[in-house]
């Protein structure tokens, strides 16, 4: 009996039970290749998937609700620790000026915006690592995953816009010192870069975290690097000179500055500086995605 | 003919000297005998004809289509670069390079056959065939074949390095039942989730609800948390979102060796349903058994290469001859032995398969069993589970489960403690009939799920040497043969 070693040959007899490719009868649905343009999204197909987009997200809401005691009362918790702990530490213990503004007023105005930024960066850091059963075992578009995730966190900073309406209701009536100017109507234009900002630099990291693991571990230390060297717990007025000028190349800055420009009337960065975090979110999106088409056509090979 | 020994009483050696007095006997003999056991095949294949006529009919309705067109598809995998590295072990490499040192990561003594990092293997190597519209083909191949390979590029969960694939229509594949599922969300909640994941729309769940709901036979737990099924409902709620998936071509994975056996029947029924509603469905499986029942042909692979398209009894035997140790394989010497890739993941998992004579002493590749030998099965526990059962089975060539054994039997069942456990089990070789048979070890929980199957691992060949039909190359006629079984006396003398 001969013994068959196929990593040369495919043993004898095979060629005749080889079928013969016929004719291209053409007509295919679906067609996988070796070579994708990294830059075809493919979002038609993702708008198919639009169901899946909508029940992750409410997967992400109910499952959250039924596993933590606290429930829904969770998106208040963040902005409000975040707040109540700058007032002590920042505010109360080393005297941080606020631009004479209420310095509860003065956080939870900065760290919303920061949390919005975070949660996007966060949520989607672990986009693949955290994914890899669903994506090893199933297709389905994988910009869905990082979709939903930014709509969670969107919808979540909504809910923490209402308790800041709250506070600023309750500051304003009890006659405190905030002067809201037009620039609160960038506020979609804010969300929109630190959204766009958060994602993009997530899912880079999530692209570099399939080759390095252990950059999940640099990752919490790199983002409260990032949060003070932005003015979220203290005013951008009290830095001056050359560290100021550096300040502001952190893309996060005017994003903060401007929101607090429009909310409470206080800033010293210039608007200008916008357009530069409008076009560090856009470039950061752009790479991340590239990574993300990159990463995504073989990581299960590498997991 | 080898003369006989002198030993042999003159009446054996008169016989065997005088073959042709015997020989149409026997020969006549078999024939009947092989025309008895091969009715019931006949029977199935006439059932099976019966109830693939709708198939038949609605393919020629579809004028024989092609749905799927695999041309000339390869993948390469690099090696050393599998479970991803770190960004420290990449700098200390590079900090190395630069002095011009060596790798300071490569392990010493390394084996000149393990993987260097980088080096590339073809996973699967100018793959190309067609699947025609209602077909249900199998596809075959051991552990590291490339079938699995295969299966994750049709299923795009990875991309090939080279090649097409074209397929016409929805694409519904099932590597595992239940993925997606959360277990905080209750059974409908879960039933739309799975089902988008798997490509439906909310509308298409809701409309199909009830069907799957019923198909799953929970109706009483559909609004409990699936965290406080049974491992039985969980699984079956997950076939049925799947099965109700309405795909033109459906890709399905070993995800019927779960469940309880009628389950798994009506999951095969099911199957076979959808085919015959004109669908195409390719089935990968380490159960012959259900291919048989199942395809209509079954692809081979092996080493990467795909050996053909082939009915399924030619594929099956060619299948279990693939899993023969060879004397020329440089890992075992020749001796009956496998080793596996451990999976620390998993509960428990194999470490190797062994046929060693019952006296201990390894067995050579293809050498013949005579009286007793032993199977011995080393596993690792990494989690301790209390109810997995490590099994053995004995396939013969065509497939069928002659044998089949799990260890409850032994007092270590049901309170294992992490660790390497190595067990034996002795093989009467007695009452198997001479010929080959492909060995398939595996770890179940028959409660949940399958912890280890890595299919035939390995083909030992049965001969007893001394049976006189053996002899005179009369293939044994029935699947049973035990040894002791005739004693005659005379009862009278006329």
């Amino acid at each position: 009996m001969p013994t068959p070693s196929l990593a040369q040959s495919p043993g004898p007899g095979a060629d005749s039970s080889l079928p013969e490719l016929g004719p291209d009868e053409g007509g295919w649905t679906t067609i996988i290749r070796a070579q994708r343009h990294l830059l075809d999204l493919n979002l038609g197909e993702v708008w198919r998937y639009r169901d899946l987009v909508f029940l992750f997200v409410w997967r992400d809401f109910v499952a959250a609700y039924k596993q933590y005691i606290l429930g829904p009362a969770w998106h208040f918790i963040q902005p409000l620790t975040a707040t109540i702990l700058s007032t002590v530490v920042f505010s109360k213990i080393a005297r941080l000026p606020t631009d004479d503004v209420p310095p509860v007023l003065f956080y939870m105005t900065g760290s919303l915006m920061w949390i919005l930024f975070s949660n996007c960066l966060n949520g989607n850091a672990s986009t693949f690592t955290g994914n890899a059963g669903l994506f090893g075992k199933v297709y389905f578009p994988r910009l869905v995953t990082p979709l939903a995730n930014t709509i969670s966190k969107l919808i979540s900073f909504s809910i923490q816009l209402i308790v800041l309406m709250l506070f600023y209701l309750y500051f304003t009536l009890t006659g405190a010192t905030v002067r809201p100017s037009a620039w609160l109507f960038t506020l979609p234009i804010l969300a929109f870069i630190a959204m766009v900002m958060g994602v993009g630099t997530g899912i880079i990291i999530s692209s570099l975290t399939t080759r390095y693991r252990d950059l999940t571990q640099l990752l919490g230390f790199l983002v409260a690097l990032w949060m003070y060297s932005t003015p979220v717990v203290y005013p951008l007025s009290m830095v001056t000179g050359r560290l100021r000028s550096v300040m502001l190349w952190n893309p996060m800055t005017p994003v903060i500055e401007t929101w607090r420009r429009g909310v409470l009337g206080v800033a010293t960065c210039p608007p200008v500086q916008l357009w530069y975090s409008a076009a560090f979110a856009a470039s950061v999106l752009f790479v991340g995605i590239i990574l993300f088409k990159r990463v995504e056509r073989d990581f299960m090979d590498t997991v | 003919m080898t003369s006989p020994p002198s030993a042999l009483s003159p009446q054996l050696s008169a016989l065997s000297s005088q073959p042709s007095a015997l020989s149409p006997q026997l020969s006549a003999l078999s024939s009947q005998l092989s025309a008895l056991s091969s009715q019931p095949s006949a029977l199935s294949s006439q059932l099976s004809a019966l109830s693939s006529q709708p198939s038949a009919l609605s393919s020629q309705l579809s004028a024989n289509m092609t749905v799927i067109r695999v041309e000339h598809l390869s993948k390469q995998y690099r090696l050393g670069l599998i479970g991803g590295g770190t960004l420290r072990a990449d700098l200390e490499r590079w900090w190395a390079m630069k002095r011009g040192g060596e790798d300071p990561l490569a392990k010493i003594g390394e084996s000149e056959d393990k993987a260097k990092l980088g080096e590339r293997f073809w996973a699967l190597r100018d793959v190309s065939f067609e699947v025609k519209q209602g077909e249900v083909l199998g596809i075959i191949g051991r552990n590291g074949a490339g079938k699995s390979t295969l299966l994750k590029i049709l299923s795009r969960v990875t991309s090939p390095t080279s090649g097409a694939v074209k397929m016409k229509g929805r694409v519904g594949s099932l590597l595992e039942v239940g993925t997606g599922f959360h277990g905080e969300l209750t059974g409908r909640e879960n039933t739309y989730l799975n089902g988008a994941i798997l490509g439906m729309t909310r509308r298409e769940v809701s409309r199909k609800l009830d069907e799957i709901i019923a198909f799953a036979e929970i109706e009483k737990f559909i609004d409990t948390p699936v965290k406080r099924y049974s491992s039985g409902m969980y699984v079956r709620l997950a076939f049925a979102v799947a099965a109700h998936l309405d795909p033109e071509i459906l890709i399905v994975d070993e995800v019927l060796a779960v469940g309880d056996a009628a389950f798994q029947k009506k999951c095969l029924g099911k199957m076979g349903e959808v085919s015959r509603e004109g669908r195409t469905v390719l089935f990968v499986s380490h159960n012959m058994a259900s291919v048989r029942s199942l395809c209509g042909r079954v692809g081979l692979v092996h080493a990467g290469a795909w050996i053909g398209l082939m009915p399924v009894q030619e594929a099956i035997q060619r299948y279990v001859e693939f899993t023969r140790p060879t004397d020329d394989d440089p890992s075992n010497n020749g001796l009956a032995t496998v080793s596996f890739t451990r999976n620390d993941r998993s509960d428990m998992s194999l470490i190797a398969l062994r046929a060693t004579a019952s006296d201990g002493e390894p067995l050579r590749a293809m050498v013949p069993i005579a009286g007793e030998f032993r199977i011995e099965i080393d596993y690792v526990v990494n989690r301790a589970n209390q109810n997995a059962y490590v099994t053995c089975g004995f396939v013969d060539g065509e497939g069928m489960y002659v044998w089949w054994r799990y260890d409850a039997e032994t007092e270590i069942w049901g309170h294992r403690k992490r660790g390497v456990y190595r067990a034996q089990l002795r093989v009467p070789a007695s009452f198997l009939r001479p010929g080959e048979y492909g060995l398939h070890p595996s770890i179940v929980d028959p409660m949940s799920s399958v912890l280890d199957n890595r299919g035939i691992a390995m083909t030992i060949s049965v001969s007893h040497s001394n049976t006189l039909l053996e002899r005179r190359g009369v293939t044994w006629p029935s699947v049973i043969m035990h040894e002791p079984g005739w004693e005659t006396v005379e009862l009278a003398t006329e």
